[in-house]
């Protein structure tokens, strides 16, 4: 078998006394969505933003194909085709919807300036893909719904042809209808042979979309388990008790 | 009648859409007004003594050096910093300018005042100068981490006087002929230059709304009425023309032409006049205002400074060098500092120790004024510009008037809070409709 798209081995951060994520491995494979489960504060923002180079890890490894990999920046990340939708969206609110899924990687006319039309073509072009409601585009996405700005962010990161593609809590914000929206596109990027980090707190949702679930408590990992092997309760306790199903508490 | 007759809209809705479809700026029209208000009230009760020829060409003149620097200001306050340093940075460009023609030149390379490289050279060494103290402000905000209200603040005691001890605080003068050429009436593009000026301005800029219409129409948008493009391109073309045509009216005074004459050896004919014409300065002026623009509307750098200043985690998170951004920021004020210095000191013909003392005040209220909002993200080159006008229409308009110095900076303070207040009012409305 071909080497993992993406293997995290042995990851392990601190914000000055918290080990926000302490020896963590995970891997990913082509076409396949892992989730990410834990309490609030359990370091799966934080794993995932090692990943994207938003953070810098302070030991650990990570390989992407089998190579190891650097990724010191967000632009790095970029380099390895990875594209992260952040729990915070982090959408410029004062700039419109191309501006915000271009940002970073303007389109340029033929003189280097930035080519506001083409960009704002091709942004209709796949919101009309994405979200077929979506009209504001020549307004600030502050003016935008939570689930626009949502559509806004996906975009950016199933614009450019991302092979890794990181979603951090996508449905949040987000209303029934949309919700399942975001599901039907995962499905179809897990399709496109996309590897796919998911993290959310809907437990029945992520049995659902996801291959393979994986639990963190306190910045480490309590195991990983296929969601065959699984049922919701055995999930939950994981997540509350912090050990796996059958196990002894320690 | 058909029931998608769009007749049965209400007339409030027809009002809004009418104003979207012309995509008039409110803002720039409110502060429009605001300026012609001003204007005319000054007006009568200077018993038409302030919308002049005369009077216009000097406010004219005198708003340049501040405007420039408000274009800069523009970009530091958009990514949510401060320069309080802009003075400071102007009159130690200044000091070296004013070294460098009269002393550096002429002793090292033995090139006089007069000399044709002199007045070149010259600008050259005050750009590089407050690019670099702009890029060392940049690097301690950016890569260092200090606030840059405190980097600014220390730089507001330093700069001028490192400018001090490069002059040993004295005035410097005469400078070279050239370089006073951007002080304003030195130096005029004169009647023919400035309707050629006019000429080109009108057809660059029918040709730009040409432009971005059929730019429009090539991706499937709609543009905005052929009625409404047409009526915006003569509105401006009448803007144009009217200003240089103001700029032509103001005649330079009769004893001024017969030295002109005497000085080619010719006897001035009789009843002979002419204007002044737009002044190189003020030509400088719209220069960097449109280099300006374009830079914040058309290249990365600009998409960066406003995305940096909506959302900093966001545009570091999108691959945006932040840090180096903000070297940039600072460096390009700098730059502007020395241009608005080489137009300062040419004006005053001379480089003094307080040259641009209080400037920082003024280039932030007109930045600020001209709608720039300090939580940032959100700010224009032609507002800060226009900020500029007023804040110099109200000083000229009430010293003008014989008001006394005091009360003119307590009405200039009052109107700097009263115009962010209305601002903020704006916003909150625009909010609340969207
Ligand atoms: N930038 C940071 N500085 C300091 N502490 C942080 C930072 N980011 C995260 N943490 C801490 O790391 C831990 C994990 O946070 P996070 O990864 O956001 O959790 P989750 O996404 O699982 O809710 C928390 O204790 C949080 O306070
Ligand atoms: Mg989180």
């Amino acid at each position: 078998m071909s080497a993992p798209l993406v293997e995290l081995k042995d990851i392990s951060i601190a914000f000055g006394g918290v080990r926000a994520v302490d020896r963590v491995s995970l891997d990913l494979h082509a076409g396949e969505v892992v989730g990410l489960l834990g309490h609030n504060g359990a370091g799966k923002s934080t794993l995932i933003k090692i990943l994207s180079g938003a953070y810098q890890m302070d030991s650990g490894e990570i390989r992407i194909n089998g190579e190891k990999a650097t990724i010191n920046s967000p632009r790095d990340a970029r380099r390895y085709n990875i594209e992260t939708i952040y729990q915070t969206l982090a959408l410029a609110d004062n700039l419109d919807a191309a501006s915000n899924l271009f940002l970073g990687r303007e389109l340029t006319t033929r003189l280097g300036l930035v080519d506001d039309a083409q960009m704002e073509a091709e942004t209709r072009k796949i919101m009309a893909r994405l979200n077929p409601n979506f009209k504001k585009l020549n307004e600030p996405v502050s003016a935008l719904s939570g689930g626009q700005r949502q559509s806004v962010a996906i975009a950016r990161a199933v614009y450019f042809n991302a092979k890794i593609l990181i979603m951090d809590e996508p449905t949040a914000a987000l209303g029934v209808h949309e919700t399942q929206m975001v599901a039907e596109l995962i499905q179809e990027l897990k399709k496109q042979g996309l590897g796919i980090f998911l993290i959310s707190h809907d437990t029945r949702e992520m049995l659902e979309l996801c291959d393979r679930v994986s639990v963190m408590k306190n910045g480490q990992m309590i195991g990983t388990e296929r969601v065959e092997d699984v049922t919701e309760d055995d999930i939950l306790s994981m997540i509350i008790l912090g050990r796996k199903p059958g196990e002894e508490a320690a | 009648m058909a029931a998608s007759e769009p007749s049965a809209t209400p007339s409030a809705q027809t009002k809004r859409s009418l104003l979207d479809q012309l995509e008039l700026d409110t803002r720039l029209l409110g502060m429009i007004g605001a300026f012609v208000l001003v204007c005319v009230v000054f007006n009568i009760m200077t018993d038409g003594r302030f919308l002049t020829p005369r009077n216009i060409f000097t406010l004219t003149v005198q708003t340049v050096s501040v405007a420039i620097m408000a274009t800069g200001m523009v970009f530091i306050i958009v990514t949510r910093h401060i320069d309080l340093s802009v003075g400071a940075i102007l009159a130690a460009s200044s000091a070296v300018m004013a070294m460098t023609q009269t002393q550096y030149l002429p002793n090292a390379l033995g090139l006089g005042l007069e000399h044709p490289l002199t007045p070149w050279i010259t600008i050259a060494v005050g750009l590089v100068v407050g690019a670099a103290i702009g890029c060392f402000n940049g690097w301690l905000v950016g890569y260092q981490g200090i606030p840059a209200f405190i980097v600014t603040l220390g730089g507001f005691l330093v700069w001028r006087n490192v400018g001090w001890y490069q002059t040993s605080g004295q005035t410097i003068g005469p400078l070279d002929p050239t370089f006073m050429a951007f002080g304003g009436i030195n130096g005029t593009l004169g009647v023919g230059l400035s309707w050629i000026f006019a000429a080109l301005a009108v057809a660059a800029t029918c040709w730009l709304l040409f432009q971005a219409r059929r730019n429009k129409v090539s991706h499937d948008m709609t543009p905005k009425p052929l009625w409404a493009e047409v009526s915006l391109a003569g509105l401006l073309s009448a803007l144009i023309i009217g200003f240089v045509w103001i700029m032509n009216s103001y005649e330079i005074p009769t004893r001024r032409l017969e030295r002109l004459f005497e000085a080619r050896g010719e006897i001035m004919p009789e009843g002979y006049t002419e204007g002044y014409g737009v002044p190189i300065s003020v030509f400088l002026l719209i220069a960097i205002a449109i280099a300006m623009t374009v830079i914040a509307r058309k290249t990365r750098l600009g998409r960066y400074i406003f995305a940096t200043g909506g959302n900093p985690d966001a545009a570091e998170l999108s691959g945006i060098n932040t840090r180096l951004l903000t070297v940039k920021i600072f460096g390009l004020m700098g730059a502007l500092c020395a241009l608005s210095a080489v137009v300062a000191s040419s004006r005053l013909a001379n480089h003094t120790n307080d040259i641009g003392t209080l400037d920082e005040l003024r280039v932030i209220a007109a930045a600020v004024i001209g709608g720039t909002a300090l939580s940032g993200g959100i700010g224009t080159i032609y507002g800060a510009i226009l900020g500029a006008l007023i804040m110099q229409s109200l000083a000229s308009g009430m010293a003008m008037m014989g008001v006394d110095a005091p009360l003119q900076n307590i009405v200039v303070g009052a109107v700097l809070v009263f115009a962010v207040w209305i601002d903020i009012q704006y916003r909150k409305r625009m909010g609340e409709k969207i």
